[in-house]
């Protein structure tokens, strides 16, 4: 067994540690257009003030690092990206996790960026390799990894495995430590192939086994095609926990969620006292009240 | 007779591909035409999959699994109809866009078009202009597939499609496009010939194409 690695995030006031000794760390999603029509619509009328409520809300649910991304159809997502980012830096302390597939906007929001990002993603594709690796050795960034290649998603953990491999090991040779990268095992859809849940659960032990590393994941898309989503999203993540996932990418506002994440950490022991579990009913309690 | 066309629908409704593929060589041995197995039975059942989709009382796994069936009915009525000389509703040229690695829902939707009687030709994800426009030239299909699912990678649907109008092709086929963050909006943007915005509503979509061709 790897020894557990310590990720550190940074804003300009805040430092987040994640790490398998900790309570797992969620990293709001919500500040995203895809999928998002409303907010597409905001972001296409240069109207920020969504952002701004989605970063507030998100962190008053306990995400601890938020998610930003300005991905606009046919706008120009450099500029959108600055502004998106700017409004967010100025709504919250959190450290943030710049996500976005455009190398330009990447290196125009690190620059802009106060603290010790996390940069969604870097991948196994030669191409993703060549350009974000060196964005992040030259900013000092920690990044997520996909396990994913120039062949598409392994079906396979062991596959998922070679490729978080090779990605650490690039990245070691730029420079950038292992306990800056953090492996997404990518969860696909379990409503296609039903064994989807079990190979990324599998993946996962397997990476941390090896490494050690921190590992995230998009646990929402788990479910997609089946009934009753949530108990599905809430039970997954809380398995994936189990194996080894210490800061899943999600939507802390699904209030199930966020209770799934607090059990699960209780039942890690790492909730000391039970003080988390207890202060979050108190809160829900108080909410139920008004 | 009615009884085994019934029982088709059914077995699709089921998805029990083994017991389609025994309802389907029954009803051949019995003098049935392929192109009534297929009508009467296999698309009815196809159909009132599509219906139950909607309406939310058939989930994603369901789906797949009627999909197998027809496709089991079709590997053996398939080269009959086609021996027959009966219409077919011609070919489907379906791939996820470039830079775009989203692989299921592209596949649903071609398994539902599979199941209202198109022959697809599924190109995989990733798909560059270039591979669209080879294949478009090899396999002369009556409709171009192509799914998006993320903002980002929703513009390479345009780009091909102006890659199709340099390369001559535009005119000779009918695009149809669909992906999470797509819309009619967009899809009228760019140029596409219609817009899906789940699975069943993909295969409709293609059968109104061909027939207003």
């Amino acid at each position: 067994m790897a020894k557990n690695l310590t990720t550190v995030v940074s804003s300009k006031t805040q430092t987040v540690e994640i790490n398998r000794n900790n309570p797992t760390v969620i990293i709001g999603e919500r500040i995203n257009p895809t999928g998002r029509k409303l907010m597409l619509k905001a972001l296409q009328n240069g109207d920020f003030d969504m952002v701004r409520t989605d970063a507030l809300s998100q962190v008053a649910a306990g995400a601890k690092i938020l998610d930003v991304n300005a991905g606009v159809p046919g706008a120009d997502e450099i500029a959108l990206m600055k502004q998106v980012l700017s409004t967010v830096m100025e709504a919250v302390d959190v450290p943030l996790c710049i996500d976005t597939a455009d190398t330009d906007a990447l290196a125009v929001a690190l620059e802009l960026y106060e603290g010790k990002a996390l940069i969604n993603s870097v991948n196994g594709e030669e191409r993703s390799l060549e350009t974000v690796l060196p964005l992040a050795k030259e900013h000092g960034a920690a990044l997520i990894a996909l396990c994913m290649d120039d062949d598409g998603i392994p079906a396979t953990a062991d596959e998922r495995l070679a490729v978080a491999g090779k990605i650490i090991e690039r990245a070691g040779k730029r420079g950038i430590p292992i306990e800056d990268i953090v492996i997404d095992p990518l969860a696909l859809t379990m409503g296609a192939d039903h064994t989807a849940g079990f190979v990324v659960m599998e993946a996962i032990q397997k990476i941390v086994a090896e490494f050690g590393v921190n590992i995230t994941m998009g646990a929402s898309n788990i479910s997609f095609g089946m009934p009753e989503r949530k108990h599905i999203n809430s039970t997954f993540i809380a398995m994936a926990i189990h194996a080894g996932m210490t800061c899943p990418i999600t939507n802390p506002l699904v209030a199930q969620v966020g209770i799934a994440v607090l059990a699960a950490d209780l039942a890690m022991g790492r909730d000391e006292y039970g003080m988390k579990w207890i202060k979050a009913y108190r809160a829900r309690q108080k909410e139920e009240g008004k | 007779m009615s009884d085994i066309y019934e029982r088709l629908a059914t077995g699709i409704l089921e998805g029990e591909a083994e017991k389609i593929t025994k309802l389907v060589n029954r009803g051949l041995k019995k003098g049935l035409s392929a192109k009534e197995l297929l009508d009467n039975g296999l698309i009815v059942g196809m159909d009132e999959v599509g219906v139950r989709f909607k309406r939310g009382d058939m989930f994603v796994p369901e789906v797949l699994m009627s999909a197998d069936s027809m496709a089991a009915g079709m590997t053996i009525l398939r080269p009959i109809l086609i021996e027959s000389g009966a219409e077919m509703l011609g070919k489907i040229v379906m791939g996820t866009v470039k830079g775009d690695l989203h692989d299921i829902g592209k596949n649903l939707v071609s398994m539902m078009c599979e199941g209202a009687g198109f022959e697809i030709v599924n190109l995989g994800f990733n798909v560059d202009p270039e591979t669209f426009i080879e294949a478009i030239k090899e396999h002369q299909p009556a409709i171009v597939g192509m799914s998006a699912m993320l903002t980002t990678t929703m513009r390479a649907m345009g780009h091909t499609i102006k890659a199709l109008e340099e390369a001559g092709l535009r005119d000779q086929v009918k695009v149809m496009v669909g992906g999470a963050p797509v819309d009619k909006e967009f899809s009228d943007a760019i140029g596409s010939d219609g817009y899906g915005s789940n699975a069943p509503s993909g295969a409709e979509l293609a059968k109104q194409l061909v027939s207003a061709a």
